[in-house]
């Protein structure tokens, strides 16, 4: 952007006393993050990459060696990383489609005159402030067949929660629903807040119904702010490491980031992790630009 | 000007302290958060008291243990002078040149008799039979099993056992009254249940637990000198053990599918089962009146036989190290001096450790000396271990990836399991060019 068209320095201020311009006030500001920016994610990546095609070991002193495409061609003909994908996909289906009806439900129930709303509001965001590791610990106790409140109260008995491979995953969905469900609830407060007053008004004169006003108003105008609340929860879900591997070591709930940090960390695959890091970013940039792409389609809307 | 004055005086003050410090601290020793630690660091502070030289004992959680000490070594760090490692990481640390190759130190101290065969073999050697030597043994440990005496030793329940079974009820000398035993204890009704086994498919838990099962009836995970699995780890005997290992998961309390040393503790000190599998290490908290209840009537013994006959365990512990990037490699030696002496290690058991040391072990002092000593001296002489290759997270992954699946979850048979780990296995030592 040429300087000119910036807002023009006060010349009492004391920025302007020291001689600096607009021009180094904004280089000042810029250079710094754009320096952060270069040397910790952008030049990681790009070695990264280049790791991504040798059979490198960080755990040994033997050099890197070139191997191609050899590191993404035994991932993708791996069936226990094709098993960890579903299984993330899945994760992801369940936990962000729990938090968007809980959350957008929470939302709708807040969107009147209730007393203590704000008091309300403020508790039902505190989920989302705790730790996941603690969260994790917490719920892994509240879900013990032998002494868990939650089969207590529901009456379970010694229902294994964590420990039956076709129902973990479940669980862990349920407590990142439970920790999760507020932000959406926020943003789609925010959204709801919004949505003009006469157009109630308009369909209360037309005698339109609940449901018609729902879909037909309420909906379509909260939506794009609504995606914007997907976008995010769908990337925080594909990359959940802590929540899942606190509470389970089921195959059934090794999601992506857990075996990733395995194969790097455990293992030092440095070259076979890389290759595998950059598959989720692409599956991650692609998953983001559809969703952005029907938001703007909704925003044309 | 005031302000500057009081700035540097204040900086020069940070400086001196942490001179200071940095003076006071002169030996780093790595291992993880756990009570051997603690008696360890009252081990060398005695070494202190005799040289004046500080030695401290830093530690880490289990869970990030091994990828602490690799990040630190990966990075050339000399943070840690000694560190005591897992005995499958030799092949990993001295391969790839963070471990100070100790062979002249073990010849001239003649450490190979000093020390008990098993931990020479395993927490010591590698590659097996090179006699190259990277590690003193320090601390050794194999799995053992702690009961219920009080259960064992009523007579109703004794009376009632042997008209089922046909036998007398005592500690398990055989994995088939292993299985009997868990059985007939396990009472859901009762809030009572048969045995406690490590079901964790992180790192090594529950493999070491198979393990116990597949070396006592025989069988081995394949051979250490040619790479050689097929045969071995899915050979008759071992899927006789793995299915053995199944059935005494039917018999643990309700949610036993992450268990490791913590939970396995916590059955016994709960009340909740008979028999519970263990490391020698985590048994001296049983005998704790503070942490367990039922101390007065906890017993322990030694794994039990397979049905041929053989009886091994898999093999817990880990050898002490010099890490090759320490600045204090010539004090580390030194230590290591001090620290294989006959009286140090007496007085290592003394503080709670699990001396390696062959004439300690052997000792009627030692092995009286707790009620599970006895069983821990017979194990190290009957110990077996995992693999030490550099890539022995990759075959712990594959174990875990296989085995959990049969034995959690239900999932096809014994004989497909551990073919479909051998597969596994023979690639990845393919893949590193091993026994070709």
């Amino acid at each position: 952007m040429p300087t000119n068209n910036m807002t023009r320095l006060d010349p009492n201020s004391q920025a302007a006393s020291k001689g600096l311009s607009d021009l180094s006030i904004r280089n000042l500001f810029i250079i710094p993050t754009i320096a952060f920016l270069i040397i910790f994610n952008i030049f990681p990546l790009l070695y990264s990459l280049g790791y991504s095609f040798t059979d490198f070991r960080a755990s040994t002193n033997a050099p890197a060696k070139f191997i191609g495409l050899q590191n993404y061609r035994e991932l993708l003909n791996d069936p226990f990383i094709w098993k960890n994908f579903s299984i993330t996909a899945k994760y992801v289906l369940i936990s962000v489609t729990g938090q968007v009806v809980v959350g957008f439900g929470l939302a709708m129930l807040l969107n009147r005159a209730i007393p203590a709303k704000g008091l309300i509001t403020t508790l039902l965001l505190l989920p989302m402030m705790l730790s996941m590791a603690v969260v994790g610990l917490f719920w892994k106790l509240l879900y013990d067949p032998n002494f868990g409140i939650i089969n207590y109260f529901l009456g379970l008995g010694k229902f294994e929660w964590l420990a039956d491979p076709d129902v973990a995953l479940w669980a862990i969905a349920i407590v990142d629903i439970w920790m999760w469900s507020p932000f959406v609830m926020l943003l789609s407060l925010a959204g709801l807040s919004a949505v003009p007053k006469h157009l109630y008004e308009a369909a209360e004169i037309d005698r339109a119904g609940n449901i018609y006003t729902f879909f037909r108003i309420t909906l379509p105008l909260v939506a794009p702010i609504l995606m914007i609340a997907i976008i995010f929860r769908t990337m925080e879900a594909f990359k959940t490491f802590d929540l899942a591997y606190v509470l389970s070591s089921q195959p059934t709930t090794e999601l992506i980031a857990i075996r990733l940090y395995k194969m790097a960390f455990q293992e030092w695959q440095t070259g076979m992790s890389s290759a595998f890091a950059y598959i989720v970013l692409i599956m991650v940039v692609a998953i983001t630009n559809i969703y952005v792409k029907y938001l703007n389609k909704v925003k044309a809307r | 000007m005031k302000r500057k004055m009081t700035g540097m005086l204040a900086g020069a003050a940070i400086s001196a302290l942490m001179a200071t410090s940095a003076a006071a601290e002169d030996l780093v020793i790595f291992w993880a958060e756990w009570d051997p630690a603690n008696f360890l660091q009252e081990l060398v502070n005695e070494y202190e008291e005799e040289t004046g030289i500080s030695v401290t004992v830093e530690t880490t959680p289990w869970a990030d243990f091994q990828t602490k000490a690799f990040t630190e070594f990966n990075a050339r760090g000399s943070a840690y002078d000694m560190i005591v490692g897992d005995s499958q990481w030799l092949g990993a640390a001295s391969e790839g040149g963070h471990y100070v190759d100790l062979t002249d130190f073990f010849k001239e101290n003649n450490l190979g008799e000093v020390m008990a065969p098993a931990t020479v073999k395993y927490y010591a050697e590698y590659p097996g039979n090179s006699g190259k030597y990277w590690a003193i043994p320090a601390e050794g440990d194999a799995v053992g099993w702690s009961y219920r005496k009080d259960w064992f030793e009523d007579p109703a329940e004794m009376e009632a056992f042997k008209a089922k079974y046909g036998y007398d009820l005592a500690p398990p000398k055989t994995w088939a009254e292993l299985t009997d035993i868990a059985e007939f204890f396990h009472r859901p009704d009762e809030d009572r249940y048969g045995i406690a086994i490590y079901t964790d498919n992180s790192y090594d838990a529950m493999v070491m637990g198979v393990e116990n099962a597949i070396f006592s009836y025989g069988a081995d995970l394949g051979n250490f000198e040619t790479y050689e699995v097929d045969g071995y780890v899915n050979s008759d005997q071992a899927v006789a053990a793995l299915e053995n290992y199944k059935k005494l998961y039917s018999y643990t309390p309700p949610g036993w599918a992450k268990t490791f040393f913590v939970e396995n503790n916590q059955a016994i000190t709960e009340g909740l089962v008979a028999m519970s599998m263990n490391y020698f290490a985590f048994f001296p908290a049983l005998l704790n009146e503070a942490s367990n209840p039922h101390a007065a009537n906890t017993g322990f013994f030694a794994n039990p036989a397979g049905p041929d006959g053989d009886q091994f365990a898999a093999l817990g512990g880990q050898g002490i190290s010099v890490v090759k990037y320490s600045e204090n490699q010539d004090m580390a030696m030194d230590f290591l001096e001090w620290f294989i002496k006959d009286e140090t290690q007496k007085r290592w058991a003394e503080l709670g450790g699990y001396t390696a040391s062959a004439a300690v072990l052997e000792s009627d002092e030692f092995r009286q000396a707790t009620p599970y000593n006895e069983a821990f001296y017979q194990t190290m002489f009957k110990v077996k271990d995992f693999w030490a290759v550099p890539e022995f997270a990759e075959l712990l992954t594959s174990a875990n990836q296989r085995l959990y699946p049969f034995i959690v979850g239900d999932e096809g048979t014994a004989k497909e399991t551990l073919d479909a780990l051998a597969s596994d296995w023979e690639n990845t030592f393919k893949k590193y060019g091993r026994g070709q």
